[in-house]
């Protein structure tokens, strides 16, 4: 009785140990990543979010004393007349502005994006590789030189203008260029891989016979595309419209260089807090609002999907 | 433990040459081989480099020159300390800001054998008085351009910008920047630049909002959207005025009787410059009229050396936007307003761009 105890404890404590090991072990492995993850990711972050509590240093830099001014400005200012605090809407409408035009900007992008990854997954394998591979030709250069090279074609001594004034169809250019549609149209075609790619990868495996099927039950094509191939396509869809989302809410380039700088938009008036208007603690809150308001969506995302895992199939 | 060795080593070697330097010899015989490497930090596409190659044949010195985009950029990097850069070129306001946070070397330029060449309208300045800190590096005006095929009539005056005639009317394009377009307006309204008088500042915010709409642009790009004719009109710098009237010769630089902003970079040593010695060799072989001369001609602007003009081209010497023609008001140096006005400047800029 007793050495069966024994026996017991040591098996018990000799088993504990293995498995302490292991997970030391583990831990030792898993040390590298997170603490890479933890100075490369978390650590900036954490001086964005102090520095967001203290108060603009003179040209530059931040004072160490606490403060919530930063968190204030953003919905109260003071009078240009008399000082007196009332609430603004001008970062409000900056958001606006940015969230509007992000929207714009990833729906287009589905409607190009969808027909574009079924094509391609509809033709044969050895095909597909190959208009996968055009996909991200436009990746290997630099993004401010697409955006120029947009530039170039929407201006008023443009491709389109002039072309369309050759073959006699306008006599004076359109002002195309410098306007929301032109920022709208260089963030889809900034962003349109990022939609293309997922959606294709939510496709490529789908058995295409389904459709016959369909067809077979007497359901006609708007149906089949509906029922059938939209909700195969869903989770390629949701993670495309957040890899198109994202990136065109805080974009910097595209709005400055192809809507002619006379509006803000989110990314500029972080730039501007850091530069001319000298208030780091200003532009560290709404970079963290801008955090928030991504967040926030991923997570209405999140819930919406489920735990059908949207991303993973992305 | 070899670094504590190596650092003391250095500063005994940087406290002897700087006992030769303080006795004067060091930097008045050109005999001195400095051999060794210096690094400049400078704006982009604003070195000239066969000024570069001449100093480091002269000297046996290998110079790195690296670029920067903005001040502010400049700014961060070097507040940071050990950038590993000797020499940079802040603009006036900017080095009026280092020299207050101690980001600069006191060098003396005014004690260097060469100094007697700076013209003597440069020397006691706002943000150095006396040139304790820094020499001219190349000065230019910031007015604005115009195309006087399109706009026929006078066009010394800021009310092309902010009242527009009818042919300018959305052909216009503004500095993407907050203190060149609200100091602008508020020469054309006659009030003091950095104001923090709220009524005036309501003023100027009612002028720039009810010109807004004639602006076609704001964007910092001004040579490239004169030469593609996006616009008719834009403010903009001197040198990049010359530039684009080569592609666009009915371009004409403006210099408007309210007033116009002037501008100096200048030359200056981060305090702690690895290579402190060779920076103020460089400072002062960047007093000589030829080292100043062929800056000039790469940069097409002003330095502010005398007798430079000898060694500078002919076209600089005599282009309109260049030489400030006589009777044109006086360019003005606006040091860089307190953080209150900043503030209120912010403002304004904000709810015009919302």
């Amino acid at each position: 009785m007793t050495d069966l105890t024994v026996n017991n404890q040591t098996l018990s404590s000799s088993v504990q140990t293995q498995e302490q090991r292991q997970q030391k072990v583990r831990r030792l492995l898993l040390a590298p990543s997170l603490i890479t993850i933890l100075i490369i990711g978390v650590l900036p972050l954490s001086v964005v979010l102090v520095y967001s509590f203290l108060e603009p240093g003179a040209f530059g830099g931040v004072k160490w004393n606490f403060s919530t001014n930063a968190y204030v400005q953003l919905f109260f200012e003071a009078d240009i007349f008399d000082g007196s605090l009332s609430f603004t809407t001008a970062y409000l409408e900056i958001f606006w502005r940015s969230i509007s035009l992000a929207v714009m900007a990833t729906l287009g992008c589905v409607l190009v994006g969808f027909p574009t990854a079924y094509f391609i997954a509809t033709q044969p394998p050895e095909r597909r590789n190959i208009f996968l591979f055009l996909i991200t030709i436009p990746f290997w250069t630099n993004l401010l030189i697409r955006t120029y090279a947009m530039l170039l074609i929407l201006r008023d001594e443009g491709v389109i203008n002039i072309g369309l004034q050759n073959i006699g169809i306008i006599d004076q250019a359109i002002p195309l260029l410098y306007t929301e549609f032109a920022v709208s149209l260089g963030l889809i075609y900034s962003f349109l891989p990022f939609m293309v790619l997922p959606i294709y990868s939510s496709m490529e495996k789908f058995d295409f016979r389904l459709l016959e099927a369909g067809f077979d039950l007497y359901a006609n094509r708007l149906k089949v595309l509906w029922r059938i191939i939209i909700p195969i396509a869903k989770p390629g869809i949701a993670a495309g419209c957040i890899l198109v989302f994202i990136p065109s809410l805080g974009a910097y380039i595209t709005p400055e260089v192809l809507g002619g700088g006379k509006s803000m938009m989110i990314g500029n008036l972080i730039y501007s807090q850091f530069g001319a208007a000298r208030n780091w603690p200003f532009g560290a809150a709404i970079a963290l609002i801008l955090m928030a308001v991504v967040l926030i969506s991923l997570m209405v995302y999140m819930r919406r999907t489920g735990d059908k895992g949207g991303l993973s199939h992305g | 433990m070899v670094t504590p060795k190596n650092k003391k080593g250095k500063t005994m070697k940087k406290t002897i040459i700087s006992l030769v330097a303080a006795t004067g010899f060091g930097l008045l015989s050109q005999g001195v081989m400095a051999a060794g490497t210096l690094n400049i930090y400078n704006w982009g596409d604003y070195t000239s480099p066969e000024m570069i190659k001449e100093f480091e044949d002269k000297y046996d010195i290998k110079v790195n020159v690296d670029d920067f985009d903005s001040m502010e950029t400049m700014l961060a990097k070097v507040s940071q300390g050990a950038s590993g850069y000797d020499v940079v070129v802040p603009g006036e306001a900017t080095i009026k800001i280092m020299i207050d946070k101690g980001l600069l070397e006191k060098v003396q330029p005014n004690k260097m054998s060469n100094f007697k060449n700076i013209d003597p309208k440069w020397v006691d300045v706002y943000w150095d008085e006396g040139r304790d800190y820094s020499i001219p590096y190349q000065w230019g005006t910031t007015s604005f351009t115009v195309d006087t095929d399109v706009y026929k009539g006078d066009i010394n005056t800021l009310a092309l910008m902010f009242d527009a005639p009818k042919e300018l009317k959305g052909r216009i394009n503004m500095l993407n920047d907050m203190n060149d377009v609200i100091n602008a307006g508020l020469r054309y309204l006659g009030h003091e630049r950095c104001n923090s008088n709220r009524t005036q500042m309501k003023e100027l915010f009612d002028l720039l909002v009810k010109a807004k709409p004639d602006w076609r642009t704001m964007d910092y790009s001004i040579i490239e959207k004169l030469t593609s004719k996006d616009v008719d009109l834009s403010q903009g710098w001197n040198g990049a005025s010359k530039r684009a009237r080569k592609d666009r010769p009915t371009l004409s630089y403006a210099y408007p009787k309210e007033g116009f902003a002037g501008w100096m970079d200048n030359i200056a040593v981060l305090k702690g410059a690895p290579n402190l010695e060779n920076a103020k060799l460089f400072m002062n072989y960047m007093m000589t009229p030829q080292a100043a001369a062929m800056a000039s001609n790469f940069a097409n602007y002003a330095n502010g050396i005398k007798g430079a003009d000898k060694f500078m081209s002919s076209d600089l010497n005599t282009s309109r936007e260049i030489v400030i023609p006589a009777g044109s008001p006086a360019p003005e140096f606006v040091p860089p307003c307190d953080q209150a006005v900043t503030d209120l400047y912010t403002m304004v800029w904000t709810n015009l761009k919302k």
